[in-house]
This record gives structure tokens, sequence and C-alpha cells, in this order.
């Protein structure tokens, strides 16, 4: 077999599953996916709930029926597409791009490839990475972990459930297992809002009386085989603990839904250089990261809420990965990109003259009656009015095409007069 | 009843140290623990530091024994094949004080002879670690100190011990220790067990003063010392290449910026005094105090970089030195009191062991069966990090388990997990340890399923039954579907 390929797309996700599509679209031939699971599909598996494709296909669809349309576009496609296939390394050499793959077929192989999309998704943070303190018993796992086991596996983790952190894969878990007929004590969230978009909180907790503790985190672990209860304390406005304010709480098992990270691990072996905010990598308004050929997309990139933008931007991602491997891929000194007022993260970090580029954003807090807007040289080239902005719903525009070389600034603020 | 001629209490690196030590002869030994797996105690959570052996002055039983461990630790690695690295300590000052104190610690260290100790000044300092505070102005530096994983160490010791004939019971509290009329020790464990011996070696860590006591021995008491430890990813595994200590306290060698074998980093230990044997929690203040002094040295050190922590617990006998010996019941010998450098420590102290036993009666004579030799797991991240791929695939043909990612983090493979329980470790941590499956930056979120479903296949044992140390800790309790917990 050759292994100086064309494309390779790590990860068969949603993003992975999109960009694939959109290459074939594009005419590109000898493109393939690597996806270390047995099965394509992502994330998207363990989702068994609704709500997936609202935008896109216009219907609410499960997590698998929504991956399903577009295994089966693939499945027209002429992509290889490489299951049980773990890409373990990535890196530069002599200009080209190679990886180095594990799989249970073929075993090792290294591939060259000219333009790499990554499309690896994200991890969930765990409990050493917020440092709860106290004992380290059995029966403390991330939600998603439970979600596999419930939805896939058939196990359920226990009996008398704890959240901690209110992610949307948290709630979604906390109806999940209610309907199982386990006993969900509550949901903790450190911040005074909820992290998850607001139809979870509705549908999850207030519809089956799940209490919702805002401005508390778990400050001990206690049970020295299995979890047997924890200590909750209420945090004061500088997120500080409160320790007059305080209660113990019995459970079996405590879940973990405390954030995502995309996972970059290959992408910096490869050089190329994250953001600190996202903690994916930089990228210009092509999805190209700091290393001509590799572009990202999906949660790997950013987390998503909606899996629909995930595959419009793995698309956007794999037209201009089109382009790259047909060299017609010329921008050159772009447009910076500057975050101002009240913006958690923002990519691309660079826009193209001449070209109108979608934007993804995160406000830092909840804001009621706000504007966005983007502004240069004083002049404002966009504007939008919000009701509500919330950390946990993404924002993304379309900035129109611009000429010229000075940056644009992206801000929240008040109606201007 | 089974008869040996020793039977060691207690699979820390300790027991199993003297175990290995003991089944080079022709005698029976054997090993009780009463852990479902070795290196579950002390042995398991600690710094994994070879120390140099300047800390503690000249005339203790505890410095004599790290300076001769020390310079075992070469063959060792040769013959067991676990990861060990001669990385070297360096102790910081940063006032004249603490200058003085790096002086009477190099006095110190030079009267235990230790070799290659050095004052190094500042300019040297920064070549050699570039990312330590620019505020210290002087070090003493240990080229001979040493990094290891402890857990890998003692299993390797354990691993060879079997292989050479020694006999090993886990699950097996020691409950009751009776002397018989013929000299003969009989040992009965919480569970029935029965066996007798003419020696008892007491290594049983934080409970050898219960253990001595069973014997009728009370001559010593064990205090447990905790320290809490926080284990950095792998991103920032290069802050540092050498151990980092800042001048010790009283109590403790202080808090160290420590790397890895493994390319991790490790900021801690606490030293804290506390009454039970059983409280291994982390807490708020530690990790708070840890990071102070750690960051005190290299302010590079970020909270954000935790993946995971633990505390252990050093037992500390009366009179803080090493217990070694024989007691006022005749063939019963303690191993006790094994506080740092005990890590360190543990071959000489076997040797030492050997020593008291032969001169106390027991004849020794080397097998011709002996094998030193241990097999070491084949790990893709070895290869990766080399990135010698061609040979992986060559060393690896004709097993495809080898081809099959378990841990995404760590690269474990299933041929990796498989050899480990094959090596005896059957639970959720035991299989962490003995291969890293879960010990990387997602803590076990990708791996957990995939090392319960390898362990159910090949032990028999249902998911729902396999636990993450032992009875009471099950990872996933109700298969859905049978009952709980609609019932
Ligand atoms: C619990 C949960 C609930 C959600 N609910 C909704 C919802 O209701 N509505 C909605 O629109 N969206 C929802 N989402 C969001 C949506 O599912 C995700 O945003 C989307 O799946 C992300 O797609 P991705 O392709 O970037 O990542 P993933 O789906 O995570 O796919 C990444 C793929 O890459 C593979 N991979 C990673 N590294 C490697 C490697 N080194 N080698 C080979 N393969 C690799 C992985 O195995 C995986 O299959 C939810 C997400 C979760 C987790
Ligand atoms: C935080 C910390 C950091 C340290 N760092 C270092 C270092 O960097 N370098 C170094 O040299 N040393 C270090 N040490 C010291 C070192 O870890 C110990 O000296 C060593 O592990 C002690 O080993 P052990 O075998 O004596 O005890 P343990 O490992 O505790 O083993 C004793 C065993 O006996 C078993 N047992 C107890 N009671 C019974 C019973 N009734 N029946 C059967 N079995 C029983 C226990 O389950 C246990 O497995 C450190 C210690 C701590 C706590």
């Amino acid at each position: 077999m050759n292994n100086n390929i064309n494309v390779a797309i790590i990860g068969g996700g949603p993003a992975g599953l999109a960009a694939a599509c959109t290459l074939y679209e594009q005419g590109i031939c000898d493109v393939h996916i690597f996806e270390r699971e047995h099965v394509l599909g992502g994330v998207l598996f363990q989702c068994i709930h609704n709500g997936f494709g609202i935008h896109h296909f216009k219907e609410e669809l499960t997590g698998p029926e929504y991956a399903e349309r577009y295994i089966q576009k693939v499945n027209k496609t002429d992509t290889f597409v490489h299951t049980d296939t773990a890409v373990i390394d990535l890196y530069r050499e002599n200009e080209a791009l190679t990886l180095v793959l594990l799989g249970s077929k073929e075993g090792l192989q290294v591939f060259t490839a000219r333009a790499v999309i990554l499309a690896m998704g994200c991890r969930e943070r765990n409990r050493g990475n917020i440092n709860i303190p106290g004992s380290r018993p059995a029966g403390i796992m991330t939600a998603g972990f439970a979600q596999r086991m419930v939805n896939l596996e058939g196990y359920l983790p226990g009996k008398e459930i704890i959240i901690l952190g209110s992610g949307d894969i948290g709630l979604i878990m906390a109806r999940r297992l209610s309907l199982e007929g386990v006993n969900v004590q509550g949901v903790v969230e450190i911040q005074p809002f909820p992290g998850g978009l607001t139809r979870n909180i509705v549908q999850c907790l207030n519809d089956f009386h799940i209490p919702l503790y805002l401005s508390h985190t778990i400050s001990n672990i206690f049970g020295k085989q299995r979890i047997d209860s924890v200590e909750i304390t209420a945090i004061d406005n500088q997120l500080e603990p409160d320790t007059k304010n305080r209660f113990t709480l019995p459970c079996d098992t405590l879940l973990l839904s405390v954030g995502l990270v995309p996972e970059n691990e290959l992408s910096v072996k490869a050089g190329v250089i994250l953001d600190e905010a996202t903690r994916g990598p930089v990228v210009d308004a092509n999805c190209m990261t700091t290393v001509p050929g590799i572009f990202a997309c999906g949660n790997v990139l950013h987390v998503h809420d909606i899996v629909d933008y995930v595959s419009e931007e793995a698309a956007r991602a794999a037209r201009t990965a089109a382009q790259f491997v047909n060299k017609s891929l010329t921008d050159k000194d772009g447009i910076r990109m500057l975050a101002g007022n009240l913006v958690r993260y923002m990519l691309p970090t660079k826009v193209y003259t001449g070209k109108p580029t979608i934007v993804s954003l995160r406000p830092i807090t909840p804001v009621e009656d706000i504007v966005l807007y983007a502004k240069r040289n004083g002049e404002i080239v966009y504007k939008k009015k919000y009701q509500k902005i919330l950390p946990s719903s993404m924002i993304q525009f379309e900035l129109p095409a611009l000429s010229g070389i000075e940056p644009v600034e992206v801000f929240f603020a008040g109606e201007e007069t | 009843m089974k008869h040996f001629d020793v039977i060691i209490i207690g699979a820390g690196v300790t027991g199993a140290a003297i175990a290995r030590q003991l089944s080079r002869y022709s005698i029976k030994t054997a090993i009780i623990e009463k852990e479902t797996d070795v290196s579950f105690g002390t042995s398991k959570a600690n710094s994994g530091i070879i120390h140099a052996g300047f800390h503690s002055p000249p005339g203790m039983l505890k410095t004599e024994l790290c300076i001769k461990g020390n310079r075992s630790f070469d063959i060792l690695k040769e013959e067991l094949g676990f990861s060990f690295e001669r990385r070297g300590e360096l102790v910081v000052a940063f006032n004249d004080e603490e200058l003085q104190i790096l002086k009477n610690l190099y006095a110190q260290g030079i009267k235990n002879r230790v070799h290659y100790l050095e004052l190094i000044g500042t300019a040297r300092l920064r070549e050699m670690e570039p990312n330590l505070s620019e505020d210290i102005i002087g070090a003493l530096y240990a080229p001979t100190a040493g990094i290891v994983e402890p857990y890998e160490y003692c299993f390797s010791l354990i691993e060879n011990a079997r292989q050479n004939g020694v006999a090993m019971f886990v699950n097996e509290k020691v409950a009751v220790i009776a002397k018989q009329l013929f000299g003969n020790f009989v040992i009965e464990t919480d569970s029935g067990l029965k066996v007798s011996a003419r020696f008892i070696v007491n290594a049983a860590g934080l409970h050898a003063d219960e253990i001595a006591s069973l014997a009728g021995i009370t001559s010593f008491a064990i205090t447990p010392r905790k320290g809490e430890e926080y284990l950095l990813d792998r991103r920032v595994g290069n802050l540092v290449t050498r151990i980092i200590f800042p001048v010790p306290t009283k109590d403790s060698k202080g808090m160290l910026v420590i790397p890895t074998v493994e390319g991790t980093v490790m900021v801690g230990p606490t030293a804290e005094n506390i009454n039970e044997k059983d409280n291994f929690s982390t807490t708020r203040e530690g990790l708070r105090c840890v990071f102070e002094n750690a960051k005190k040295m290299i302010p590079g050190i970020r909270l954000h970089d935790v993946i995971t922590s633990f505390s252990g617990l050093r037992p500390v006998a009366t009179g803080d030195d090493f217990i070694i010996g024989t007691t006022s019941v005749q063939g019963f010998i303690n191993a006790a009191g094994i506080q740092s450098p005990g890590l360190t420590a543990s071959p000489a102290i076997a040797q030492h062991v050997e020593d008291i036993l032969v001169k106390e009666g027991l004849s020794l004579k080397v097998k011709s069966s002996w094998n030193p030799k241990r097999t070491p797991f084949i790990k893709l991240r070895h290869s990766i990090a080399t990135r010698d791929y061609a040979g992986y695939i060559k060393n690896t043909a004709g097993n495809p388990g080898y081809n099959k990612l378990v841990c995404r983090c760590e690269n474990i493979t299933e041929a990796e997990v498989t050899e480990a329980v094959s090596r005896g470790h059957t639970t959720l941590d035991g299989i962490k340890f003995a291969t890293r499956a879960g010990m990387g930056r997602c803590q076990g979120s990708f791996c957990t399923y995939r090392v319960l479903k390898l362990l159910e296949q090949q032990t028999g044992i249902p998911i729902e039954k396999i636990t993450k140390k032992g009875g009471g800790s099950e990872i996933i309790k109700f298969p859905m579907g049978k009952g709980a917990p609609h019932e």
C-alpha cells in the first residue's frame, strides 16, 4: 500500500465526517479518516437523547441518528475509512506531515499526508484538574463515562448520585439516571449561573425536581473504599468558600461535569500553537493552524454546545484544506482580530481581505440587553443586539468582507447613542 | 498446614526486597499481604526518589542503608528492567543562612561517603536548570540521586521473587501469631489461612507495631506522618531535569519538585503527623502549601497543570530511625519504622535482614536455578518517545494485542494490560500501577471500561464485581436489567 496520502482526517466524529463529505464534494481524492473507536460517529453515539440537527436538518434527531446521516453520506464517497485505528504520533519530517497509526488490523504504520485535518474532539475534565480535597475511593467518575456505561454498555454506576458541575453532559445524565430509578440528589455548581444550556436546565432538572445548588462546590469527599458522602460548601462572590455555610449529603456516586478540554496532544507534537483561552489551536479564517497544512475543526478547536455548528465548521475547514492541496490557498497578511470587553474567547485570530468570515465567540458571564460590536478604526463593521448572552451558548456571526490591514476589535457594550 | 523457613509479613518495598533477596537460596519463603495487590501501602504513594544520602547524620541505620541501597540500583535495574535514572538532586538556597545549611549538609554528606557531592554557584545552576527562580543563590548538587516509579520497582521485585519460588498470599491479613513448643511460629489470617514458619520478618509498614504486638513485642509504636503529593501533566514535564529540594526542616526534606521517569512532574510532599493510619485524604491546606513552596523554587509551576493527587503515610517509629533486627521473641525479626529513605534503602535492608537471619542460624545455599532476570513489559510509549517504530513492529510481531490501544493518554496497549493480569494484577488500581493505564491526563475516562472488559475476559470476574482496590471498591455497581435499583 502507498503510504503517501493526500488528506488525513484524524477523528471520525461529526467534525471528521463532515470534513470528509466536503472534501469529496470539492473533488479531492485519496482522503483517509482515522478513528480509534470501532465505529464512526464520535461522542454522538452515546448521546441517545434528542436535540441534534435542529439547525442543519431542521428536525430534532438523536445523536446516533445525526451521526448516521453523515456516515451514510461518507459511505457514498470514496473516502478510506480506518476504524479501530488510533493516530499515536504526528510530526513534520522534511516538510512532510507524518502520521503514525496503530490499527488493530494493520498494526503500526507510518503515513505521510499533504494536509491533515484535526478532528479529535475533546475530553472531560476530572477530579484532579479541579483539586477536590478528600479521600480517593471508587465511585467518582466523569459524567461522560457514566453516560457511556448507561447508554452503551448497560451498567448503572450507583443508586444515590450527586453531580458536580452543571455542564450539559451532567444535566443530561441527571435526567437519564432519574429515568432509570436512580436518586439524583442534586447538581452542584460553583458559578452563580448554570454551565449548560437553558433548555437542559428546564427539561433535565426542573421537570424532575432535582435541586440545583448554584454558588456551591464540593469541598470534601468521604468514604474509604466507595464514596459515601460529600461536603458541599457555599461560595461567596470572590469565589472563596464560606465555611460557615456547608452541609453533607450522602451518596454512592459522584459524577463530574466540570468542563471539556480539547484533545490536542497530537497537535502539540506537530508543533501547533494552542490558544490559552480555548485550549485549541490558534487558527486563521481558513481554520488553518500555525503549522501550514494542518487544519482544525469541531471540539478539538473549541468546545461547541451544538453539533450543527461542528459540522458547519468542519465543512469550512475542509473547503480551505482542499484549496491548500490544490495549491490555490494564497491568503497572506491577514487582518488581526482582537477579543475585547466581555469576550472570553474568539476565533479566528486572523481574517483575510475581501472575504466574509464566520466568527465564533463566548462571553465571560451572563449579561442582559447588550450589543455585540465589531469595530475598526472607531467604525462599526458589525453590530447585533442580544436580549441575553450566556457563557454556555456560543455566539457566531458573519463578519463582512474587509480591506486594509488594520485590526478589528470585537466586544460587548451598551447601545451606543 | 504449609510450612516455610521464612515468612515475610507485608508486601511493600521492604518485604518485596527481602523476598527477592531470599529467593536466591534453597529455602522456603512466603510473603503475606493484607491488600489485594502488592505495593498498595506506603510503597505506592511516595516521591520515588533514590536519595543520595546526605540528609541524615552518620551513625544512624537509615543513613548507612540509604547509601548502600543507592549503590545497588544500577545492577537491580539491569536485572529487573524497571525504569531508573540517576538525574541528581539539587538543594537550593535563597539566602546566606540557607547557604550555611548547605555547607553543613555538604560536610555531613562527605562524612556519610556520598560520592561526587558539590556546592555550586548560580551560573552553573542556571545552565543546569533554566526554570529555577532568579532568587536562588546557590545549591548543593548530588548527581548520584535517582528516580524510579516506586510501584514498578516493587512489582518487579515481587515478580522476580515469585519466579524464583517465593510463595505469595494476598488478601490475607495476619491476625494471630503463636509460637509452638518446638520453636516454630503459626500465623493465622483473618480469613482462616494457617501457615507455619521458623522465622518471621515483620515488614508491615504502618502496622508493624501491631504485628510485633501480636508476637508479644511492645517495644515501639508507629506514628503516621502524612505526605500529600500533586502530579502535573506531562506537558510541563521539562520544567526540571533534576530533583529540586529546598533546605530541609527538622521533620522532613521539605517540599520538592520531582521529575518522574515517565516524563511528568510531581510536587510535594507535605509532612504532617496524624493519628489515623487510614487517613489518606488530601486537603486544601496541603495543596496551597505544596504549590507555594514549589512556585518559590520554580515560578513556572501552575495549579491548572495538576492531573491528580494522592497522599502517603510514612511509618515513623519511636526513635526516628529504622528498627531492623532481632527481638525478645526468638526468630521474630523486625524490619519496621521504614520511613524515608526506605525506598532507597530497600536493597540494603534486604541484605541486612539476610545477614541477621544467617546469624540466627538460617543456613543459606544459592540455588543453581536462581534467575535474577525479570522480563520487562514491551511499552508502546517507549517506542513513541524514541520514534523507534521499526523496532516496535519487530518486537511485537505475532501478538495483535500490541496493536490495540487501551489507554489513549499514556498509550497503553491491550497486550500490556493482558500481561499485567497474567502477572497477578486483578484490580483497576493494580492494572493502573502495573501498566499506567488510567494514570494520564484523562484519569481513566477513556480506558476504565476497556480495562474492566479485559479483566472480565481474563479473570472471569464479572464487571460489576471488579474493584478499584479490593473489597467494597466496586467501580460500576449495577448491570442494568438485572434488578437494582428498580427492585
Ligand atoms: C453528552 C453530550 C451531549 C450533547 N448534547 C448535544 C445536543 O443535545 N445537541 C447538539 O447539537 N450537540 C450536543 N453535543 C455536542 C456534540 O455532540 C459535539 O459537539 C460533537 O460531537 C463534537 O464533534 P467532534 O467531531 O468535534 O468530536 P467527537 O464527537 O468527540 O469526535 C472526535 C472523534 O475523534 C476520535 N479521535 C480522537 N483522537 C483520535 C486519535 N488520536 N486517533 C484516532 N481517532 C481519534 C474520537 O474517538 C472521536 O470519535 C453534546 C455533546 C455531549 C458530549
Ligand atoms: C509521601 C512520602 C514520600 C516518600 N518519598 C520517598 C522517597 O522519595 N525516597 C525514599 O527512599 N523513600 C520515600 N518514602 C518512604 C518510603 O515510601 C517508605 O519507606 C517505604 O515505602 C516503606 O515500605 P514498607 O514496605 O516498609 O511499607 P509499606 O509499603 O507500607 O508496606 C507494608 C505492607 O504491609 C502490609 N500489612 C500491614 N499489616 C498487615 C497485616 N496485618 N497482614 C498482612 N499484611 C499487612 C500493608 O498492607 C503493606 O502493603 C516516602 C514516604 C512517603 C509517605
